[in-house]
This record gives C-alpha cells, sequence and structure tokens, in this order.
C-alpha cells in the first residue's frame, strides 16, 4: 500500500520576465489502487502539477511538500524518485537520437530493478508487453519516440508503464491526438497495469471522453493552479455537459 | 633543411586554410624545421586474395599535381617510395581489408605517401587502424576507376602526444562511389584534410565523420568536395564532442560546384555536442555555386549542449544522470559510427567514447 501526499504545493517557472506563479497551494492524496482525474482549462497548471512532482528542472518549488510512504520527494533527483515508485507519462515525449527502444527500455529496467533483468525472460516481458499494445515488433529497433506518430508515443509510454512497474503513476493528458481505437488500446493498458500492480493513477486530462475507459474514484478539478472543486465520478458527467466557465475567470 | 624545391612560403597563422591551427604544435612541418626519419609504419595487417600491396619507388609511381598545403607539398617530395594497394579490376572483396600504422616514435617525423587504386568495377572496404605515439605527414590519395566502390574507414586512435597531418584525397570516376568514416578519438594534434575530386558523371561521396576531444586536444577535419562534373552526388556528415578546458575543434566543409557540374546533388552537416565549458567548437560551411542547374545544394551546422529534456526523460525512468549523459552521447555517435560495419571496432569506439565521457567528468 503507498500513498501520493501532495501538500500546500506552490510551484514557479523561471521565465525572462523573471519567477511567475503557478500553482498556488494543491492538496491531494494519491493511493494504491486509486484514480483521481485532474481536469481543468488549457493554462490552469495541470502539467506543472504533473512535471515538478516527477522533478523537472525548470520549475521551483516555492512552498508545500510532496512525500511517497512519508519519504520527501522533492529532495530527490529526477531517478532517485522514480526509483522510489513515481512514473510519469508525458504528454510530449522527448526523442532521443540514436537511442533504440530497447536499449532504452533494458537500461531503465535495470536502473529500476537494481540488477539486469535475465535476458530470457526479459525478452518476453517486451515482447508481450508490445503485444498487448497492439505494437509492431520493429518498434524494439526504433530510436526512441523518434519519427513516432502521436499514437505510437502514447502506446510506448504506456508500455513502459507496464514494465517498470511503479507504484503511482501520474498519466499527463495522455488521450491528447488519439483517435478512438488508440484511446482504447491505451486505456486497457492503463487498466491493466492498476490491475497487475494495484497502481494507484493521477490521470490529468482536458476532456472526459477517457474517463469512459478508466473510471475514476475522484475527480478534482483545476483552475488557476489549485483545485476548485472535487466529487465522484459524476462531477466529470457536470463538466462534460457545463464545461469549464463557472471555474474561471473568477 | 628545406626538402621544398618550389618556393613554399611558411604559413603564419593568417592564411584562411591555417587560421585555427596551432602551429607551434605542429613540430616543425610546416617550416620545415622537423627532423626527418625514414620510418615506413604502413602495414597489410593480412594478405587478402585480389589485393596487392606494395612499396613503389617514387620515380615509378604516377606523381601527383603540386599541393597547396605545404605540408602535405613536404610529403610529396620527400617521400621515397609510395606505399600501394590495388584491387583488381571486377574483384568483390568480401572481407574488409586492415592496414595499419602503429607507431612508436616522436623524435623524428614520418613523411608517408600512400596511394589506394580501386580498378575497374571492383569493390573494397578498407580499415586503417592508428595507434601509438605518432609524428607523422601522411598524404593519401584513392583512384577510383568507373564503377568501383571504396569504403575507407580511419581510426586516429593515437596516443596523447602525437601529431598527425594528413590529406586524403579521392579522385572518383564515373560511376564509382567512394565512402570515407573518419574516426579521430586520440593525438595531441590531428589535422585532416578530406578532399574529392569528380572526373566522371554519376560519380558520388560520402564522407562521414566523428571526433571527441579532451582536455588540451586539438582536432581539425577540413574537407573539400569538388563538383567539376555533372550529375554527381555528394554527402557530408561529421559530428563531434569536446569536453575539458581547451579541447578545440574546427570542422570546415567546402564544397564548389563548378559551372559545368549541372545535376548536382550535395548536402553537409556538421553537429557538435560541447559537454563542459573551456571547450571551443568551430564549425564553418561553405557552398560556392557557378550553376544554377542542379538538383539541391545545402548545409548545416549547430553546435549545443546537452538536452535537459532527453537528460529529464532518461531519468524520469530511474536512469542516473551519468548513464543518461552516456546514452545521449552515445546516441549522438551511433549514427555514423555503425556504418563502420564491424562490431569489434564500434565496440572498441563506443567503449572509448565513455572511457572519454568518464575521463571529463561528465
Amino acid at each position: 500500500m503507498s500513498t501520493l501526499e501532495i501538500r500546500g504545493l506552490q510551484v514557479s517557472v523561471n521565465t525572462d520576465a523573471g519567477a511567475v506563479e503557478i500553482l498556488k497551494g494543491v492538496d491531494l492524496t494519491i493511493k494504491s489502487g486509486e484514480t483521481h482525474a485532474i481536469m481543468g482549462p488549457n493554462g490552469s497548471g495541470k502539467s506543472t502539477l504533473a512535471y515538478s512532482i516527477a522533478g523537472h528542472p525548470k520549475y521551483s518549488i516555492t512552498g508545500g511538500t510532496v512525500t511517497l510512504d512519508g519519504v520527501d520527494l522533492l529532495e530527490m533527483t529526477v531517478d532517485e524518485r522514480a526509483k522510489a515508485g513515481l512514473f510519469l507519462a508525458m504528454q510530449y515525449p522527448v526523442e532521443v537520437p540514436g537511442v533504440s527502444v530497447s536499449n532504452f527500455l533494458r537500461t531503465a529496467a535495470t536502473a529500476l530493478r537494481g540488477e539486469a533483468p535475465k535476458l530470457r525472460t526479459w525478452v518476453g516481458e517486451v515482447k508481450d508487453a508490445m503485444e498487448a499494445l497492439k505494437m509492431d515488433p520493429a518498434f524494439a529497433t526504433r530510436n526512441v519516440n523518434e519519427g513516432f506518430s502521436g499514437g505510437e508515443k502514447k502506446r510506448h509510454e504506456i508500455m513502459q508503464l507496464e514494465l517498470l512497474k511503479p507504484k503511482i503513476a501520474i498519466l499527463d493528458e495522455t488521450d491528447s491526438g488519439l483517435d478512438v481505437d488508440a484511446l482504447r488500446i491505451v486505456s486497457e493498458g492503463v487498466v491493466r497495469a492498476k490491475e497487475a500492480n494495484n497502481l494507484g493513477v493521477l490521470l490529468i486530462t482536458h476532456y472526459t471522453r477517457i474517463l469512459r475507459y478508466i473510471k475514476p474514484d475522484f475527480v478534482h478539478v483545476f483552475a488557476n493552479g489549485k483545485i476548485v472543486e472535487e466529487g465522484g465520478a459524476e462531477l466529470a458527467e457536470k463538466l462534460e455537459a457545463n464545461g469549464y466557465a463557472e471555474y474561471v475567470g473568477s | 633543411m628545406s626538402l621544398l624545391t618550389t618556393n613554399y612560403l611558411t604559413p603564419t597563422g593568417r592564411e584562411e586554410a591555417w587560421r585555427f591551427t596551432p602551429l607551434k604544435r605542429l613540430g616543425g612541418l610546416h617550416d620545415g624545421s622537423a627532423t626527418i626519419g625514414n620510418r615506413q609504419s604502413l602495414i597489410l595487417k593480412e594478405a587478402v586474395a585480389g589485393v596487392k600491396f606494395e612499396r613503389i619507388s617514387r620515380e615509378l609511381s604516377p606523381s601527383p599535381v603540386e599541393s597547396d598545403d605545404v605540408v602535405i607539398q613536404r610529403v610529396r617530395e620527400g617521400a621515397t617510395n609510395v606505399a600501394t594497394l590495388t584491387i583488381a579490376p571486377n574483384t568483390e572483396v568480401a572481407e574488409p581489408i586492415f592496414l595499419a600504422r602503429a607507431v612508436h616514435g616522436l623524435d623524428t617525423a614520418e613523411l608517408s605517401r600512400v596511394r589506394i587504386e580501386l580498378s575497374a568495377h571492383s569493390h573494397a572496404t578498407i580499415i586503417m587502424e592508428n595507434t601509438g605515439d605518432a609524428f607523422i605527414a601522411e598524404d593519401i590519395e584513392f583512384v577510383l576507376a568507373p564503377g568501383s566502390n571504396l569504403t575507407f574507414v580511419s581510426l586516429q586512435e593515437w596516443s596523447s602526444k602525437s601529431t598527425h597531418l594528413a590529406k586524403h584525397h579521392a579522385i572518383v570516376d564515373r560511376d564509382a562511389s567512394f565512402k570515407s568514416i573518419t574516426v579521430t578519438v586520440g593525438g595531441s594534434l590531428v589535422r585532416l584534410l578530406p578532399s574529392v575530386e569528380f572526373v566522371g558523371q554519376g560519380a558520388s561521396c560520402e564522407l562521414l565523420g566523428v571526433y571527441f576531444a579532451t582536455e588540451g586536444q586539438f582536432f581539425e577535419h577540413r574537407m573539400f568536395v569538388d563538383h567539376a562534373v555533372p550529375n554527381a552526388k555528394s554527402r557530408v556528415n561529421y559530428k563531434g564532442a569536446l569536453a575539458g578546458q581547451g579541447a578545440h575543434t574546427v570542422w570546415i566543409g567546402d564544397v564548389f560546384i563548378r559551372a559545368a557540374a549541372e545535376g548536382t546533388d550535395t548536402y553537409e552537416l556538421n553537429r557538435n555536442l560541447l559537454l563542459s565549458d573551456g571547450a571551443r567548437a568551430d564549425s564553418v560551411p561553405n557552398l560556392e555555386i557557378e550553376t544554377g542547374e542542379i538538383v539541391g545544394a545545402g548545409h548545416a551546422s549547430t553546435t549545443g549542449r546537452f538536452d535537459d529534456e532527453q537528460l529529464f526523460y532518461l531519468m524520469s525512468r530511474g536512469i542516473e544522470l551519468s548513464d543518461a549523459r552516456r546514452l545521449v552521447v552515445r546516441g549522438f555517435f551511433n549514427e555514423i559510427v555503425t556504418e563502420i560495419g564491424n562490431c569489434d571496432i564500434q565496440d572498441r569506439l563506443m567503449n572509448r567514447i565513455d572511457d572519454e565521457l568518464a575521463k571529463a567528468g561528465s
């Protein structure tokens, strides 16, 4: 049983015009097996929440705490946070020229498991993960995210989620840019990871359609750098009907 | 003692061709003050069917034109014989041909002339491995007869005291193709002048290179592709990394499309990765075009540091910073190193690159 606890998190981003405050005190607790959806308009700070928890150097934490099972994540380097059990599926996964998917996955698995996975079982693991996400086997020989379509990038992220077995996963707009079929395949991957590892999920999205496949236990409305309303799955239906108008501009 | 019969001026460093080169570190190869020894270091490692390797006295070897490079001209006038490797006509040499210099001696300079001839419709891959302590000026001429195909890999894995100046000049005839992969990871000062002269239509060349300079090393790669005939194609792609105080690399890519060279297709690219402060990468592409009737002509040059987004992505999967950097650097060089097509050499070079990176504390 794991718990990611975010308390009073304040984050600013450094720009040419100086530091700009984005997150203005975020409180959120995510436990193993739970699915939390964070929904909100563009520019509300949803992605900043994801990237600052993962430790992106662009953001400065100006207040608050983030702990995983009581251990301070904010003191850790980016790789240490991953080793502690955190995973971030990115909205825009980064190209790494000259590094093959198979080399990348094996390096990551070796780092996270503390030893190189046995070659025979590892090859099977990767094959199964790729098949489950309906990915061509040739995918493993391609360079990380280089020339991938939007859908391929997202499948690759979810394949990592299934292979690397984190405790808590943050999915940053994993649904964006996916057609209906790809959305279903990717969502099924998330559900499998949840069932296999009792994963806790923080799902960031602008739209409700992914919630048809991944049922949220909690929905949090995010606006202007903080959570402005919370509820169950029924809150998503209300947002679907009414949009974010009542939360912005205030 | 000057060996020069022609009245060459000693470079001062103000000349375009010498403006980046630290002349004081040439050991007198440029001004005639270097003591010339009798060493002839080049060997053929193993005899190969269809391949002839011999030393021919300079009087019996075709005499080259004068070089406008004073050091190379010194080699042409001073070397008493020419190491000549010939591939018989219509011969496909399946296995790579290994040439090697394993030099130990910095007291006197070696002047080395090499001539590599590919007869009509022959195919070969030649790998030249340079190791040890060298003080050498080298002039290699490749003559590619019509329809021939040569891949030439030159590996500069010299000791950190070595000085190596060379011209690698390819004369490429009709429908012949020349590919070179130049790797420079060792030496104190290495200055290579790869050049290609197209003399028949439909000829092509691909000049690839990687270099990694650390503290105090100076590596210069200055190439010239001369499109003098129609419908020839050239590609240049050099990638370099630098780390440490005083590491300095120079890449010059000159491409000349003469008025007669209609249908030319050329592109040249140089990318540099600066891994620390105190290193300097000079990169100058030059394109001179005398005809507009071409297929394409372009160039690009970039010099940058580690991409924070790449490192963040890798580290967010649990990979430590030092391992993430190693992956990125290996990936950067991978595109060209894999072109060598020999796993032992590729692994050796990648391990050397890891070592250089570790040494630089990156």
